[in-house]
């Protein structure tokens, strides 16, 4: 982009991002000092370890079972000793932990072994990752042409994995280059990852590693068969998101939901623990090259789309300082907005455009991931299909990133499959239609859609202001987003915060934390 | 009597619109079972104007067809129901009618650590698309979560100045809810504070039956939407001022 054809003063973006800055610093400092049960299991599961026990405990669960106060010494040198001491390899040891060790009170080993195993365990947790990258990367780049610009997206939720593998699939013979298997109500609460195939879920499928194997493979498949790399997406968010995260890496997943303070405001998750937790996750998302999405959306099925626009970009701007420093490259942002004004709005299109070109220029390497409309949807679905319409004519002029399909049938039922062929098609009539439309028009000096970007910015700046005067924490008690005030000590999960003992050990941490080069 | 049929471009030419998928390969044996089929449905005429395929098994139709059937309008009864109002209803009806924002509080109580009943009424996003009432403009809403105890749900309702209370059971072996649920009652009543709330039971086996037996004001079961529940609270609010 040469040029803001909204004309945004550019020192003024900047300006945003410094404040924006000042807002993430002192939340960064509280979670420098801090782990979470979710951190730990997360490092436990990167060490290797997995399963569960005859009550269907998850292993890592048992292990800060079995430590309690003790976890804020980092988890990591309990579980390498064990192996040490007991001479088992992880799967071995995870099915002694499951019939009952406790590996609390076992004789420590030298540490100069356990820092020894913990390298030799590092770098098998990073050779499957980075092995997983590269087969992401081989794929795309031969099948790059095969893929739409942007990216359609579409959602499968059927609750039982073999049902969602069969709709999935033939999600992807319809033209869908990103298939997102919905989880089920209520699981962002639980706080542990439920273990192996599921069959039942309530509006959708429970996120576990062995689901997330068998999409895999069969995206890869339907993939082969079609000549493209079908990229799957899950839900990195609630009280397990670094566990989800890690368990991404592992199965190659591509992109994950996953943002800074969804779980605050939408699901009431203590805001110490979300912090705590999206980092450590973006930073497993990082090193995966997994691209983020997050949640803006859901601020404007909140409030009004054109009276609260502000908060989208300031969210975004939140939203871009937390990855950051997570270690994530701007790229792998998918920065999230949506279509949601009211359709009886005079020129609700131009404010829709404006804001979406507005967010395409203050971030300009994120890959957007733009949301259809949903508040305004009825059981008219004709009209429910021309506003579609409308939002892929925005999403293709403006040049976003991820295109998530509205479906005409949004509001009645989970979609038939036809629902999601005519989303496709939509879409591909539109991207292809108008394919160089955005480089080919300029926006009127001063008109509707400049005056309106304006604006919107000027307000997300004084908006930041206002939350950087108060402190995040306050801002969230205080009611500032999304309309919902949020105790600091409220909400689930906060139980499973700790602080950092002085000698605190995270071998997996630190190691991210180098690969990244962040603190 | 007064006959009736759709009507396309001609009274009563009985012209129907439809679409829908089969799972067959797309091709001209799938056409004809797509007319067939149509023609089995009751349809005199049946042309297929469209058809795709979705996948190597599934083909998408649409089809016109004609009926010869016709419908005696005369003969309509149609029980006039209360519909409950959706989000935009119960807040606009509560700024008019309450002309304040209604408090409701709600938890699982007992030893059920199910939250999943009072989370999908209360928490800001609901279930399947219905907002939760901490979205509602017009209501605060008070999550308390699960495992609360009677006494401390009491003690916080009339903290909160709460209008409404809500509790969920999800568990009911043994009876556990009922035992519960009753006790509920008897303490509030105990404290001489039954008539300052409305007291609604929700869970997957409530029934409106049941509630309305233990003493509470309404039960809400399986299926119920957050505006099911503020509908009732802000039209029984209403009722009660009026009293």
């Amino acid at each position: 982009m040469n040029r803001s054809k909204l004309d945004l003063d550019p020192e003024k973006i900047d300006y945003a991002r410094e404040i924006s800055k000042k807002i993430t610093q002192p939340v960064q400092d509280y979670i420098s000092g801090h782990t979470t049960v979710s951190v730990e299991r997360t490092t436990l599961r990167m060490l290797g370890a997995d399963g569960i026990d005859a009550n269907e405990v998850p292993v890592p669960n048992l292990i800060i079972q079995q430590l309690k106060e003790r976890v804020g010494e980092g988890t990591a040198k309990f579980y390498i000793n064990a192996l040490l001491k007991k001479g088992l390899t992880p799967s071995a040891l995870n099915s002694e932990i499951a019939n009952g060790l406790d590996i609390s009170t076992l004789e420590w080993a030298e540490s100069a072994q356990i820092e020894k195993k913990a390298a030799e365990l590092v770098q098998s947790f990073s050779s499957r990752v980075k092995e997983n990258v590269g087969f992401r990367n081989e794929k795309l780049a031969l099948h790059n042409s095969s893929q739409s610009t942007p990216l359609l997206y579409l959602i499968v939720a059927t609750g039982n994995i073999y049902e969602d593998v069969k709709q999935a699939q033939g999600a992807a013979i319809q033209g869908a280059d990103v298939i997102a298997v919905i989880r089920t109500t209520g699981q962002s609460l639980l706080d542990y990852v439920p273990f192996g195939p599921t069959t039942e879920g309530f509006g959708g499928t429970y996120a576990t590693q062995e689901n997330f194997k068998i999409m895999r493979k069969a995206l890869d498949e339907v993939g082969e068969k079609i000549g493209k790399y079908i990229r799957l997406v899950n839900y990195c968010s609630g009280l397990c998101m670094p566990e989800i995260a890690v368990m991404g890496a592992l199965e190659r997943l591509d992109m994950m939901l996953n943002d800074s303070m969804y779980g605050i405001l939408f699901r009431d998750i203590n805001m110490y623990r979300t912090f705590v937790d999206q980092k450590f996750s973006r930073m497993v998302n990082s090193f995966a090259e997994i691209v983020i999405n997050t949640g803006e959306d859901n601020y404007l099925t909140t409030s009004d789309a054109f009276e609260k626009a502000y908060t989208v970009t300031a969210s975004q701007f939140i939203n871009e300082q937390f990855a950051f420093e997570s270690g994530m490259p701007a790229r792998l942002m998918g920065l999230g907005h949506a279509f949601e004004m009211n359709p009886e709005m005079k020129n609700g299109f131009l404010f829709e455009m404006a804001q979406a070109q507005m967010a395409r220029e203050i971030f300009p390497e994120a890959p957007l991931k733009y949301m259809p409309p949903t508040k305004y949807m009825t059981g008219d679905i004709f009209k429910g299909y021309a506003m579609n319409t409308l939002f892929n004519f925005i999403a293709k002029s403006t040049n976003q990133g991820i295109l998530l399909l509205g479906m005409l049938t949004e509001a009645i039922h989970t979609p038939f499959m036809q629902d999601r062929y005519l989303g496709v098609a939509n879409a591909r009539y539109v991207l292809n239609s108008m394919a160089d439309f955005s480089d080919d028009i300029e926006f009127k000096k001063d008109g509707i859609m400049q005056t309106r970007a304006k604006n919107v910015l000027d307000q997300s700046i004084s908006f930041l202001e206002q939350i950087n005067e108060k402190g995040l924490f306050n801002a969230i008690e205080q009611r500032m987003f999304a309309e919902v005030a949020r105790p600091k000590n409220g909400g689930k999960g906060l139980d499973g915060v700790y602080e950092k003992t002085e000698g605190y050990y995270n071998p997996m941490y630190s190691f991210l934390a180098r690969e990244l080069k962040i603190n | 009597m007064q006959l009736i049929k759709p009507y396309g471009d001609t009274l009563n030419d009985g012209a129907v619109q439809l679409s829908f998928t089969l799972p067959v390969a797309n091709g001209a044996k799938a056409i004809e079972a797509a007319i067939q089929y149509t023609k089995k449905l009751g349809f005199t005429e049946a042309e297929v104007v469209n058809a795709h395929p979705l996948s190597d098994d599934f083909t998408f139709f649409v089809v016109y067809g004609k009926t010869p059937l016709a419908i005696d309008y005369d003969k309509i009864v149609v029980e006039e129901i209360e519909k409950p109002m959706d989000f935009y209803g119960v807040n606009s009806y509560i700024k008019e009618h309450i002309q304040r924002k209604i408090a409701v509080i709600g938890a699982c109580t007992g030893t059920d650590a199910h939250t999943v009943g009072i989370d999908a009424i209360l928490n800001m996003k609901g279930w399947e698309q219905h907002y939760g009432l901490e979205r509602y403009p017009m209501i605060d809403a008070f999550n308390l979560g699960a495992q609360i105890l009677n006494e401390d749900l009491i003690r916080l309702a009339v903290e909160k100045n709460a209008d409404a209370i809500l509790v969920s059971q999800v568990v009911t072996q043994k009876d556990v809810h009922i035992n519960n649920l009753t006790n509920f009652i008897e303490l509030l009543e105990a404290d001489g504070l039954r008539s300052q709330f409305i007291v609604l039971a929700g869970g997957p086996r409530i029934s409106n039956k049941l509630a309305l037996e233990l003493g509470f004001d309404a039960g809400f079961g399986r299926g119920t939407y957050p505006e099911h529940v503020g509908s009732f609270i802000a039209k029984k609010m209403v009722e009660k001022m009026m009293r």
